[in-house]
């Protein structure tokens, strides 16, 4: 239901100013950016992935291709054998800030991909439903703005998760929340993961975010991004990072690979 | 007594104040210079005989048709080219070329197009309204954060759910604020415009006073502009804050 083949995957921007031809290079525009180049990548139904990588590596552009936002400039991503050509409610994305529609209320917001559902009672009762699940229950009609930012966030996954989607897609999920919100939001996702059992694909830059969350952890390098680290995660859940060896190591290597040498 | 707009009666007083004290010790005449105790008993006399009502209903018609006119068929042309570039490209330079012609140049065409009286003063109004609305309307459009498509594409919103659930309601706020400043220009218009081209309302009030040589009842005109102006702003300055509108403010 959430199997993800991405073959070949390569994303280049011309940047216009920048008129010297490249060598090789055929088209006279500009200079190419690669962006990232021949990705190949596989993730299994219901698997948690991190994306993790410094920032500005391109890990939220790919993303956004996978989701079908943005078009490569070669190579496919297939999902269950189709292959993506467009955004999809079966496949859906928590934006990084201000996913949420700030005229709406937290019940309009989570009530957007129910809206089709003719039976009002039914999808009242739905959207109540998710509403509690993410607790939120109280602030239904309270706007995101009235909102604090794990609020909102949560708010977000509601909505996400009402539609019942295959594949949730995460980008930078905790951005801008204060370290214990982050925290806290960080293990309600974990729990969501576990007992829905959808496929999650979640970039982020915090390598412990990636450790402590993922089932498959994928680590690129700057751009043009490259993937130096490909790793199924078999740790049990809840994970320590210090108290379970395999993981303190597996953490120094990341923060070695990704240059940050002294680790606090 | 905590609900009377306390500075606002402090400022007005003291502009009548001055008024008074200028207009009695300024050397002009009565006649030249009517001082406000006079002006109040002439608003008085023309509110009781119905002339300030017919005239004050006369502008405001006008420009409330001309308004609402600019208005249903401003926005939606503001929103359709604010999301097909081509149009923008084709018609943007047209409308900014058009919008600096002041209405009042067009005061000889439209008398001609469409005579004297209510049509030519709409006419007008329409125009002074019709192209800051649409251009407002593209800007606004232009300005609404992508993320919002992404939602929209994400939850397979249709053409016409994607305008009404995120087009129209994220350029509200931008919008109200549009429409507060077009209309203080569409009442400044209308004035003008009956100065010239019409037989009533308040513009006319204050022209015919002025051939009548009563000063006192051009001034009383001009007050009364003034009430409504500041009427018609309060109002819209109220919708602005409604709490939908405030609470999509946040981009």
């Amino acid at each position: 239901m959430g199997k993800i083949k991405i073959e070949g995957l390569t994303k280049h921007y011309v940047n216009r100013r920048h008129k010297r031809r490249d060598p090789g290079d055929e088209n006279g525009y500009g200079k190419i950016i690669n962006v990232f180049k021949d990705i190949d990548l596989e993730f299994e139904d219901g698997e948690m992935v991190c994306i993790l990588g410094p920032s500005g590596c391109g890990k939220s552009t790919m993303l956004r291709i996978i989701a079908g936002f943005d078009s490569a400039t070669s190579g496919t991503v297939v999902i269950d054998g189709e292959t993506v050509v467009g955004p999809s409610p079966d496949h859906v994305f928590v934006f990084q800030q201000n996913g949420l529609l700030p005229w709406m209320t937290v019940w309009q917001n989570v009530e957007l991909g129910l809206r089709n559902i003719k039976n009002e009672a039914l999808r009242n009762e739905t959207i109540q439903e998710y509403i509690d699940m993410v607790e939120l229950s109280g602030f239904e009609h309270y706007f995101p703005s009235q909102l604090s930012g794990g609020m909102q966030r949560r708010a977000e996954l509601g909505r996400a998760l009402a539609v019942n989607p295959d594949i949730l897609y995460m980008d930078e999920p905790f951005t801008g929340l204060d370290y214990l919100t982050h925290l806290k939001i960080r293990e309600e996702v974990i729990n969501m993961h576990t007992f829905l059992g959808k496929t999650m694909v979640m970039v982020t830059h915090f390598i412990d975010d990636a450790l402590i969350m993922a089932d498959r952890i994928i680590v690129f390098n700057e751009s043009p991004a490259k993937v130096i680290l490909h790793k199924k995660l078999e740790y049990s859940r809840p994970r320590n990072i210090e108290k379970d060896p395999g993981l303190s190591d597996l953490r120094d290597e990341v923060f070695m690979m990704l240059g940050v040498s002294y680790v606090a | 007594m905590k609900h009377l707009p306390v500075y606002p009666l402090i400022s007005f007083f003291i502009i009548i104040a001055i008024w008074a004290i200028v207009a009695k010790y300024s050397g002009f005449s009565a006649n030249v210079l009517p001082g406000p105790i006079i002006v109040m008993e002439s608003f008085k006399e023309l509110i009781l005989d119905g002339t300030l009502l017919k005239h004050s209903v006369a502008s405001l018609y006008r420009v409330t048709m001309g308004f609402w006119l600019g208005v249903f068929l401003g926005i939606p042309l503001g929103i359709i080219i604010g999301r097909i570039k081509l149009l923008k490209k084709l018609l943007n330079p047209v409308i900014q070329f058009i919008r600096p012609i002041s209405p009042l140049a067009w005061i000889p065409l439209a008398m001609l197009w469409f005579g004297i009286g209510d049509k030519p003063a709409i006419f007008l109004i329409f125009l002074s309204s019709f192209f800051p609305i649409v251009v407002a309307s593209f800007i606004a459009v232009e300005s609404i954060n992508p993320i919002y498509f992404q939602v929209a594409a994400n939850f397979n919103l249709t053409r016409k759910e994607l305008v009404s659930k995120i087009i129209v309601p994220a350029i509200v706020p931008d919008l109200v604020t549009a429409l507060r400043l077009t209309i203080a220009i569409s009442w400044l218009v209308v004035v003008a415009a009956e100065m010239i081209a019409v037989q009533s309302g308040l513009g006319y009030l204050i022209l015919d006073s002025r051939n009548a040589l009563r000063m006192d009842y051009v001034m009383v005109g001009m007050i009364v502009i003034g009430i409504i102006g500041l009427m018609i702003d309060v109002t819209m300055y109220y919708i602005s804050q409604s709490e939908s509108i405030v609470a999509a403010k946040v981009k």
